[in-house]
């Protein structure tokens, strides 16, 4: 813990990818509690953020993690530092089982939090012998989120949880995200508002490689003409309402 | 009859020599995406190491016990060049394939030149333990005992990589970095301590099969693992290139195709025979036997 300083701290962060100049200077802080949702338009570098604060792609610049300098950190040094990830493409490994899929990513020494993963996820110890190849879209996202809740992790990194998926699934991913969010910070890359009004408490904005935007979320996506300036969509979702298990839905 | 038999039999015995080189270049590409050509080095150096601690190692020699210790020295040897390939040239090398090409080329030269400038470009006559001479008789046919050997230690060696890809957390690691190396690491994962293991277990296989090799040719010559690797990657290719199962079959598929070709036409014609089944399988199944299985890869 950092004693009331910021969780994760980018700055200055550069990325080049075969001659494009896709990240340029994007600095921001996470606070140690609640959710930050990254935002911005399809291409302008929240996935590529992401990738560059875990070492997944080469990059300049810096990177602190709960006070300490994680810049020069391979990728499994900084993950084990106490980070989950769940990345855009899910990353299930199909050839394994379900079983499997949550074994590899078990760290030692425990304790593996099974219980909140199958409690969140039934599904997940119902099907745990099956191949995760062929799960549904929406089960392979609950895999690998139960995946990034397996450790006592820090840091949650979500990629667009609910890309892709049916609003009934996407329902189920956002319980699971705010869920996840009472327990550890999130960092959040997202385009469904509806979510990211649920649960963010503060957003950072990018465009075109560079951070435009920082600040509460709530009072962003209250903002219409903000929103259609920096995300470009007409107004931000409605809050959400609650369902009967007495959570809000997306 | 008995030549059907005893062709069956010797063929699976060279399916199991081909088994025991290509398993490990299997497991190499698959996981590491590195196509090592200095494969038959290794291979080499276990026949050589072998050799050489049959005759000169003490304790050791060509029969007994003695003979299993120099077996025992041959496959360390090929298991620590191994390993050390990977730390000193492979590692540096990762992503720069055609660095990775040049490298493992130029060893596999070098090696056996310094084996050729050791003990020389002839052929020397590799120890046969009794226990291995001479032949069992199955269904009329004379087999010989070396070939029932290799045939039951490929067996011994493909449970032992089953159980290590399906038991271990190192085989889950493996299967999963087969698939998607950066999320094996995104999981916490030092996944070049896998690559170093796997290499390892590869280069023991590899230097089994020199060994082993040595017992079926009677000889061993510094070029042997060049001939022998030639058909590893052809076993390869057909098999898939990440499964173990497909590897098996595709070693025993050339083999018998090999000796049956070899025998009922002209010899010399099995090798082509095998270059028309490869070219068979490219055109039919790509990505080789295993192609449509992927929820059995590495297993």
């Amino acid at each position: 813990m950092t004693g009331g300083g910021p969780l994760l701290e980018a700055a200055d962060l550069n990325v080049w990818i075969e001659g494009s100049h896709i990240l340029q200077g994007v600095t921001f802080t996470m606070p140690e509690r609640g959710v930050t949702s990254l935002l911005g338009r399809n291409g302008v570098g929240k996935t590529t953020t992401v990738k560059a604060l875990l070492g997944l792609v080469p990059r300049t610049g810096r990177v602190v993690f709960d006070g300490a300098d994680i810049t020069a950190e391979p990728t499994h040094a900084i993950v084990t530092r106490g980070i989950g990830y769940v990345p855009e493409e899910r990353g299930i490994f199909s050839a394994l089982t379900v079983a499997e899929n949550l074994r590899i990513a078990e760290r030692r020494p425990g304790p593996h939090r099974y219980d909140l993963i199958h409690e969140l996820f039934p599904e997940l110890d119902r099907r745990r012998a099956q191949p995760a190849g062929t799960l549904s879209g929406g089960q392979q996202q609950m895999l690998a989120i139960g995946r990034a809740l397996l450790n006592d992790n820090r840091l949650l990194i979500v990629d667009e949880p609910t890309k892709g998926l049916a609003p009934r699934i996407v329902r189920e991913v956002a319980d699971a995200v705010a869920r996840a969010a009472e327990e550890v910070p999130v960092l959040l890359v997202e385009q469904n508002l509806s979510l990211v009004r649920r649960v963010a408490g503060d957003a950072v904005v990018l465009d075109a490689g560079r951070v435009v935007h920082t600040g509460p979320a709530p009072a962003l996506l209250d903002d219409a003409d903000r929103v259609r300036e920096l995300l470009g969509v007409a107004r931000a979702a409605p809050a959400p309402a609650a369902d009967t298990k007495g959570r809000s839905t997306a | 009859m008995s030549t059907v038999v005893l062709l069956i039999v010797t063929g699976l015995g060279l399916g199991a020599l081909y088994f025991l080189i290509a398993s490990g270049l299997s497991l190499i590409f698959g996981l590491m995406d590195v196509l090592n050509f200095a494969h038959g080095a290794f291979l080499a150096i276990g026949a050589y190491g072998t050799w050489w601690a049959a005759g000169f190692l003490p304790g050791a020699g060509p029969d007994g016990p003695g003979f299993l210790l120099a077996l025992t020295f041959g496959v360390a040897a090929g298991t620590l060049a191994a390993t050390l390939v990977e730390l000193c040239v492979i590692r540096p090398l990762y992503g720069r394939h055609r660095e990775q090409i040049l490298a493992t080329v130029g060893l596999s030269l070098a090696v056996p030149a310094l084996l050729q400038a050791i003990w020389g470009a002839d052929p020397l006559t590799f120890p046969k333990p009794r226990a291995v001479r001479g032949t069992v008789d199955l269904l009329g046919a004379h087999i010989p005992k070396d070939r029932v050997l290799l045939i039951l230690v490929a067996v011994a060696l493909f449970t032992a990589l089953w159980l290590f890809n399906s038991r271990t957390r190192y085989g889950l690691i493996v299967r999963a970095g087969v698939q998607d190396r950066a999320m094996v690491t995104a999981l916490g994962i030092d996944v070049r301590r896998s690559f170093t293991l796997v290499f390892a277990i590869g280069g023991a296989a590899a230097a089994l099969a020199g060994a082993l090799g040595g017992l079926y040719y009677g000889v061993v010559t510094p070029t042997q693992g060049m001939s022998l690797l030639i058909f590893a990657f052809i076993v390869v290719v057909i098999g898939g290139t990440t499964s173990l199962t497909g590897c098996a079959i595709a070693s025993v598929t050339v083999a018998l195709v090999q000796q049956f070709a070899n025998y009922y036409t002209v010899a010399g014609l099995g090798d082509i025979a095998v270059v028309i089944v490869l070219a068979v399988v490219l055109l039919t199944r790509q990505g080789g036997l295993a192609a449509k299985k992927s929820a059995e890869r590495v297993a």
